[in-house]
């Protein structure tokens, strides 16, 4: 038997074995592979963030514009529903009955343990009105957030608005920290600062066990952090002054930009059809944004940046600033109003000089003069003249900000279009096309697109005499300047004296003789106004009527820019709304005798207001 | 007991009832943590009653230990010529009542093998092991393995399998399966080595046979079986018939493992065979005790995160967490330093085990010493095997760490049983 003794050294090395695989096994799992670690983490950490108090939004004049206030989500957990009696419950919430079947499936469905939203957004006196009632329903709570307020009923296009996030907006890289159900700016000036808006999230740690139920601070807070509450931003938007514009547009379709030149502020920003900035927040807000989505009259479509039409005749004076600067003409140079280039819009005095031409709105004259900067007889060719002269004549004029985007700080801005000599070697072929087929650009129509802010931008350019700030809306974050981008002087490449040989024939189309913008004259409060109507063509219905001017011609301190569409005759009905926006912002008030154009301003004929809450 | 108790206790083995004390005393720690709530402040426990204590199974495991204590005294008192006078008696009423449980216990987790005794349930499979080493090392002492009588043989088997057959009648397969650690006694008593090594081919074929393609396997196998028999002609002449024979029964095994897969083994005793070979095959079903499991030990990292400080046990993401899985909450609060530091407890104890085994005199004393160190050891194999992801789910505790009377109880009659014994033959030798 002595032999089966050795046995035992068998057995213990059968003992050993195992012992050793697991030993390393062990060490695998526990000291070399990193991945349980991150998994435990996955099991039982749970992000709780808080959302910080999202920046104020003031006017020009430090009025509060947005706000937050409180709201309440009623929140079921439905583990902890008994009974409930369905009806009396729908009678309380004045909900129908269908809805609240279908936010307890959802809810069901979403965690039994969880809360999850049932009613979102309640105010406090519809809180006051269930929270007592509220006790005989286990299982419901409410919860309280911040959401936004509107202290005004107007701006809604620059303000934009805020709602919860989107998947579309979660896949982007710029919203790659936010987490569904976060609420942030969808568009407008709130989209734009978002990152100043927002602040900086607060974040809890928090243990959960394997149903998903609190259990704790993580590691007693340690890495806990607090939210930072968002940057205030001061607009230069002034209130008062929108409302007042907002008021004389009602009823119409089209835009006002007014800026201060000197500053390239934006005062007034209005998009008609307007609609209360109310309306896309609280309860109810999808079903208000999908009426206003459903509308003709197209209320979201932010028209001073999204809309690019031709800009008719006071584009005529960009194309004369640019041939002054060429060198081609100079102010005293005449041409004829010769109908058989193009037809001119009335009879008037022959347009010996630029002042009369500017004041006659002279058709046939600004045919010749940018015949004059684009015909320069650079090749014998009159195709490939009118190629290298086109081209060249559109670097000029992009320098004012035309055919790019200008840079304003909302997101929707468009390029508008100054067509380019390829534009036509595509559209009409190569050497397939000479002055003539280009020619309404000088007087602003045909093919070229400018938005209603880059012709106001324009404005203020003439104003200054030849540079430009940047448009912008907001002048202050916080207790900083604005973005560093609108501290930045831009020239456009024409010299100032230019501009002074022009402005006083646009003074001319207000305060002078037969001037086509009589109607924005306000010499008799002592302001003279410099200014040019336009009107533009419209193969779809009524032309659209533009006035942009600036006041005090010698002291510019507004620029302004109105159009509004299908009002015909750009004399008659915008000029004077121009006058009345412009004499309320320099004066604080309008002369008693031209409240009468308050009351009387041309619209379209089939007039539109956009329910106001 | 003609000794006096300071004669008796100096032949008791000490360093075996020092590991004892230590396993089962990190154990309870392992329990108290693996249910401990910590919601619950620790001052308000002073002001729980005895029915509420008993609501926490680290507070029962304290009353288990408690009378696993008497227990050990009653078994050291009694004269230990009795375990091998009264072996058979034992080993007959215990077949007895594993046949009655099943037809007076109540169903509890799918199984009917649960005898209710007032407050306290006990586990008849548990104690079917030290009852049936007993009777085996018993009548091993009467027998000689090695000398091929064939109906002895054929009784020992049947003294072997017969409680576990009556075990998987009650439907807990995983404590029959705790009889197969009698082989490697019976291999020490001269069983031949064959058979552990047919034993583990087999098993080594049928887990090949579902991790590689069958075809690949049948051609290595061949291969290699002609390479043997291309280089040692004498092997081709006198043992064609029996290699030929052994080739038959693999290819036959590697083809009817499908079958043994599919129609032997119930569906959830297949899953956890599949969870094994492909653990992240249904992660939140069958898989979801063995992830859970590997997560909360593989996040202890070297030191562990701390006694209570385990975040998986704690928040109830592994299950059974006190009982077959409390290992997990070895691992994750103590780390790899701590699974190692019972990993060697158990070396320890089953080379102490071992020695002390060896060290009989009779037959009747060495075989016995095997059999508790063979169920230890097989409950440590499958046990940790499976928190770790190396053996199927099968549902046997930990020896001495989980938590539960029957077990405890169990495994301490086990060892102590070894120990009075051994305790016994001292005293022989120092009376002679």
């Amino acid at each position: 038997m002595q032999y089966l003794e050795g046995r035992k050294y068998v057995v213990q090395a059968i003992f050993l074995a195992v012992a050793l695989v697991f030993a390393a096994r062990l060490f695998y799992i526990q000291v070399l592979d990193g991945s349980y670690k991150l998994a435990a983490d996955r099991n039982t950490l749970q992000r709780i963030v808080q959302a910080p108090y999202r920046g104020l939004i003031y006017d020009r004049k430090g009025q509060l514009l947005v706000q937050n206030t409180p709201v309440y989500d009623l929140m079921v957990t439905p583990r902890e529903v008994k009974q409930l009696d369905t009806l009396r419950f729908c009678e309380l919430l004045q909900l129908p009955l269908e809805e609240v079947r279908e936010g307890l499936q959802a809810a069901r469905k979403f965690s039994r343990v969880k809360a999850s939203p049932l009613v979102q957004n309640l105010s406090t006196p519809d809180l006051a009105a269930i929270q007592d009632n509220l006790i005989d329903f286990p299982g419901f709570s409410v919860k309280a957030r911040m959401a936004r307020s509107y202290n005004t009923h107007s701006m809604a296009h620059a303000l934009g608005y805020v709602g919860s996030i989107t998947p579309a907006f979660l896949e982007k890289p710029r919203y790659a920290k936010y987490q569904p159900g976060e609420f942030l700016g969808i568009t407008g000036l709130e989209s734009y600062y978002e990152d100043q808006l927002m602040g900086r999230r607060g974040v809890q740690y928090r243990m959960v066990n394997v149903r998903g139920i609190e259990k704790g601070a993580f590691r007693g807070g340690e890495f806990d952090t607090l939210s930072v509450a968002g940057q205030d931003l001061h607009l230069s938007l002034d209130s008062e002054l929108q409302e007042y514009t907002e008021k004389l547009m009602a009823g119409k379709r089209g835009s006002v930009v007014a800026l201060d030149p000197k500053t390239g502020e934006i005062l007034v920003f209005v998009s008609a059809p307007m609609f209360d900035p109310a309306t896309l927040s609280g309860k109810g807000m999808g079903n208000r944004y999908m009426e206003l989505l459903r509308n003709p009259e197209q209320p979201l479509f932010n028209r001073p940046l999204m809309a690019t039409y031709p800009p008719g005749s006071t584009f005529k004076l960009v194309n004369e600033l640019v041939a002054l600067q060429m060198g081609v003409v100079t102010p005293q140079t005449g041409f004829p109003c010769n109908w058989k280039l193009v037809r001119c819009t009335h009879r008037h005095d022959y347009p010996s000089d630029v002042g009369i031409a500017i004041r006659n709105s002279c058709n046939p004259y600004f045919y010749q003069v940018m015949r004059a900067a684009v015909m320069r007889g650079r090749s014998t060719n009159r195709f490939e003249d009118a190629r290298l002269g086109l081209a060249e004549w559109r670097r000029q004029v992009m320098q004012f900000g035309l055919g790019e985007k200008l840079g304003v700080d909302m997101s929707q801005e468009k390029k508008g279009l100054i067509p380019s000599s390829d534009f036509y070697d595509k559209r009409n072929g190569y050497h397939r096309w000479n002055f003539r087929t280009v020619y309404s650009l000088s007087i602003g129509q045909g093919e070229i697109g400018i938005t209603g802010l880059q012709m106001a931008n324009i404005m203020a350019t003439i104003a200054n005499r030849g540079w430009y700030y940047t448009p912008h809306f907001v002048k202050q974050i916080g207790k900083g300047g604005p973005l560093p981008q609108y501290q930045q002087k831009h020239t456009v490449g024409v010299d100032p004296k230019h501009f002074e040989e022009i402005i006083p024939g646009m003074q001319g189309v207000v305060d002078g003789r037969g001037g086509t913008g009589g109607n924005a004259s306000l010499l008799d409060v002592g302001i003279s106004v410099a200014g040019k109507t336009g009107t533009v063509q419209n193969p779809h219905g009524d032309d659209h009527a533009t006035f942009a001017a600036f006041a005090p011609a010698q002291d510019p301190k507004i620029a302004i820019v109105v159009f509004i569409e299908n009002a015909g005759f750009g004399g008659s009905s915008a000029a004077p709304l121009a006058s009345l926006v412009m004499e309320k912002y320099l004066r604080g008030k309008v002369a008693p005798w031209r409240h009468r154009w308050e009351e009387w301003l041309p619209g379209p004929a089939d007039r539109f207001i956009v329910r106001r809450h | 007991m003609s000794t006096s108790p300071a004669r008796y206790s100096r032949s008791i083995d000490w360093v075996t009832v020092l590991i004892y004390l230590l396993m089962v005393g990190v154990g309870w720690l392992n329990v108290y943590a693996a249910s401990y709530s910590p919601d619950a402040p620790d001052n308000a426990l002073s002001s729980l009653g005895f029915q509420e204590l008993m609501a926490f199974n680290w507070f029962k495991q304290i009353l288990w230990i408690g009378t696993a204590v008497v227990l050990i005294v009653v078994l050291v008192v009694i004269d230990s010529k009795a375990y091998d006078t009264f072996a058979f008696v034992l080993y007959g009423a215990m077949i007895l009542l594993l046949i009655i449980t099943p037809f007076i216990a109540r169903p509890i987790a799918g199984s009917r093998s649960w005898l209710e005794l007032g407050p306290v349930r006990l586990q008849p499979a548990e104690f079917a092991k030290f009852i049936t080493a007993l009777a085996v090392s018993r009548y091993m002492a009467g027998i000689n393995l090695r000398q091929q009588n064939f109906r002895d043989q054929l009784v020992l088997a049947g003294l072997t399998l017969l409680p576990p057959l009556l075990i998987i009648a009650a439907n807990e397969t995983g404590q029959a399966l705790v009889f197969g650690a009698f082989l490697l006694a019976y291999f020490r008593e001269g069983m031949s080595p064959l058979i552990l090594l047919i034993l583990a081919a087999a098993g080594a074929i049928l887990i090949l046979a579902l991790l590689v393609p069958k075809l690949w396997l049948v051609g290595a196998f061949t291969l290699v079986l002609v390479v043997v028999f291309a280089f040692n002609s004498k092997l081709w002449r006198h043992h064609l018939p029996l290699s030929l024979g052994v080739w038959a029964v693999v290819i036959g095994m590697v083809f009817g493992v499908d079958f043994f897969f599919n129609n032997v083994l119930q569906p959830h005793q297949r899953k956890r065979i599949e969870i094994l070979i492909n653990p992240s095959a249904d992660p939140l079903g069958v898989g979801w005790n063995v992830t859970q499991s590997k997560i909360a030990i593989g996040s202890g990292g070297f030191a562990g995160k701390g006694f209570l400080q385990g975040t998986q046990t704690k928040f109830d993401f592994v299950p059974e967490q006190s009982t077959d899985f409390i290992f997990c909450t070895v691992g994750e609060e103590w780390g790899w330093a701590g699974t190692m530091v019972t990993i060697i407890l158990f070396m320890t104890l089953l080379g102490r085990v071992v020695y002390v085994a060896e060290r009989q005199k009779s037959v009747f004393g060495r075989t016995y010493g095997y059999c508790v160190a063979s169920i230890i050891f097989f409950h440590f194999c499958v046990n940790i095997g499976m928190t770790i992801g190396l053996a199927p789910v099968v549902g046997i505790p930990l020896p001495f760490f989980s938590y539960g009377g029957s077990s405890l109880w169990s495994f301490t009659t086990l060892l102590f049983i070894l120990l009075a014994i051994d305790a016994y033959r001292k005293q022989d030798l120092e009376r002679y």
